[in-house]
């Protein structure tokens, strides 16, 4: 067992911050026959966050995931996770993972699942019963402890599986699609637990195509697509990217081009929109338009969704425009 | 970090798995069954004619020898059907990510689901066959030529082909990979009979085929020694009517003690398929 490896039995130590990162890719790349599964995977994951790493079906997603854990070794390119390099059985006692496609021995009971994990993971043996009973309750799975995995849901299973990946206190965890077999209580769950490991300073690598659930949870975002890194964003910096829309009438061109000064300004239709103006600034363009003669019939503040900036930068065509924030009145 | 420990924990779950899944005592009930009834018939055939002379121990023996070739029959299977499910499936279905994330080498995962169905079928063959003899021994009296190393090539066969099979198992579909298997095992057998004759007749070229069929696939080498280890001595042989004992021991169903040579070679082909083995799994994709 690592010494930098906490659990319960050892007290809910937060694990000690590093400047090394928890994952770090260069030009990662892996073939299939002919086949470009990644075509160069650059990314870094600093320790302690919460990373999405988005992208849609087919863009290496799972692969570079199994690269990661040393499941698959690169046709090029270089990589290491916890400083180790990619494959290094020993790093991998500091690793838990949840794979998309999971499935445990149905022959056991989750307790017994759990407990050949804690064999493989080498935790001491007197850490077993204490990590397996909190990892129990952490997943909801107390009640169900002694009954055989084959008898369990899709979702029970899923349940497991985090279990598995969250024992015996690992530093990085790596979820792939972990709520794609829950219920909405279910991702509630994962989320809260989600978080209780990034406030112990554990990294969590989270692989998952549902945005919303990326975007409640992470700290920062790679997108991936056709296996590169097409961008990498925080979630606080995407809060900030806002505009506004503004519905004015009798100004024709003039709009756009007193609005060009207050950020990055676009007409469509009578809508006006100003992307990176910041909030403070709006009644000042409004007061604007209105003395040139314009006739402000609405104000709309704007925020994009993840989602808006996952389509954008796919550049998937018929991306709708950002969407009105809920919270505000025209 | 000790290979050894991840090696034994994989075999251990192995075993774990064959008595959760009654594997083991679906076979040790059928087990029972044929050596009270291989009891109750030898113990029938000693009352309607007493095995006191050579003609009566040469019968016997062939009974014996014929049950021996159920016997090793039922142990190839079972080595080939608990072997060829023993990787691939298992990676298909997701079952190893879960494990090869974990601080475990492809080769311990191979080498340990190894170790652990081939402590089941040694153990099975080992215990099989000593009560088997036993039964025939206490019904008749009969002994062959060396009853004690009889279950132990038995299970050297079985061995064999559990290596043949968990390799395969890495790359091939697990009922391709058996069928090949248990056709393997089948034209190894034919071979030898191939072998035996040309033994027999002098034939240069039959013997060179079942020597080449066997450095391939030596699981006939284990075969022929159980049943040369479960004829009747010399003695019985000639005191039966067998004009040539010496050409008996070419026959399918005899055979004698293998050269030290070819157990050497049983062993070595053993570690060398399972080392290629692990270099087709280390390959694979998962």
């Amino acid at each position: 067992m690592s010494g930098t490896a906490v659990g319960p039995a050892a007290g809910l130590t937060r694990i000690p911050a590093s400047d090394e990162p928890a994952i770090e890719t260069r030009e990662l790349r892996k073939e299939f026959g002919r086949i470009v599964a990644l075509a160069g995977l650059t990314m870094t994951v600093p320790r302690g966050e919460v990373f999405g790493f988005l992208g849609p079906n087919g863009a290496g997603k799972t692969t570079s995931v199994k690269l990661l854990l040393g499941l698959s070794r690169p046709t090029a390119g270089e990589g290491r996770v916890l400083g180790a390099p990619l494959g290094d059985v020993a790093a991998r006692r500091r690793v838990g993972y949840l794979p998309e496609q999971f499935r445990y021995q149905g022959w056991m009971t989750a307790r017994e699942v759990l407990g050949l994990h804690c064999e493989l993971a080498r935790l001491p043996r007197a850490d077993w019963d204490p990590e397996i009973r909190s990892t129990l309750d952490l997943v909801g799975l107390a009640g169900r402890a002694d009954d055989r995995t084959e008898t369990f849901s899709k979702g029970m299973q899923q349940r497991l599986g985090l279990g598995v990946a969250f024992l015996g206190w690992p530093e990085l965890v790596v979820l792939d699609e972990p709520t794609s077999a829950l219920d909405p209580v279910g991702r509630q769950d994962v989320r809260r637990i989600i978080a209780s490991l990034r406030d112990r300073g554990v990294t969590v690598f989270l692989n998952s195509h549902l945005l919303t659930e990326v975007e409640r949870v992470c700290d920062r975002v790679a997108i991936v697509d056709r296996g590169r890194v097409v961008a990498e964003l925080t979630m606080a910096g995407l809060l900030r990217e806002q505009g506004t829309s503004i519905r004015v009438t009798g100004l024709d061109g003039l709009a756009e081009t007193i609005a060009a000064r207050y950020g990055t300004a676009r007409v469509d239709g009578q809508w006006l929109n100003v992307d990176g103006i910041a909030d403070a600034n709006v009644p000042a363009l409004v007061r604007e338009l209105v003395e040139q003669g314009g006739a402000v019939h609405a104000v709309v503040p704007m925020r994009r969704s993840l989602e808006e900036r996952f389509m954008a930068l796919l550049g998937v065509d018929g991306a709708e425009p950002a969407s009105t924030d809920p919270g505000a009145t025209p | 970090m000790r290979s050894t420990e991840s090696i034994v924990i994989v075999a251990r779950l192995t075993l774990r798995e064959a008595f959760r899944r009654r594997l083991l005592w679906a076979l040790v009930g059928l087990t029972v069954l044929i050596i009270v009834l291989t009891w109750w018939g030898f113990s029938r055939i000693a009352e309607v004619s007493p095995v006191t002379g050579p003609v009566e121990m040469l019968g016997v023996s062939q009974v014996l020898v014929m049950l021996a070739f159920m016997f090793s029959f039922v142990l190839a299977m079972t080595a080939v059907f608990a072997g060829s499910p023993a990787i691939g499936p298992e990676i298909e279905n997701g079952l190893l990510l879960a494990v090869l994330a974990r601080p475990v080498r492809r080769a311990e995962v191979l080498l340990g689901r190894w170790l652990g169905l081939a402590v089941i079928l040694v153990a099975y063959a080992l215990v099989a066959g000593y009560l088997e003899v036993g039964a025939v021994g206490l019904a008749t009296g009969y002994l062959p030529t060396d009853p004690a190393m009889a279950p132990l090539y038995l299970a050297g066969e079985a061995l064999v082909l559990l290596t043949l099979a968990i390799v395969f198992s890495t790359r091939i579909a697990s009922v391709a990979g058996g069928a090949i298997a248990v056709v393997a095992y089948g034209l190894a057998w034919m071979a030898g009979v191939v072998g035996g004759v040309g033994e027999a007749f002098d034939s240069n070229v039959l013997r060179d085929a079942g020597i080449v069929a066997r450095l391939i696939l030596p699981s006939d080498v284990l075969w022929r020694g159980a049943a040369g280890a479960l004829s009747p001595t010399e003695e019985v042989l000639r005191g039966g009517g067998v004009a040539s004992p010496a050409l008996y021991k070419f026959s399918p169903f005899s055979g004698s003690a293998p050269d030290p040579l070819w157990l050497a070679w049983c062993l070595l082909w053993t570690v060398g398929v399972l080392a290629v083995g692990i270099v087709l799994l280390r390959r694979r994709e998962v």
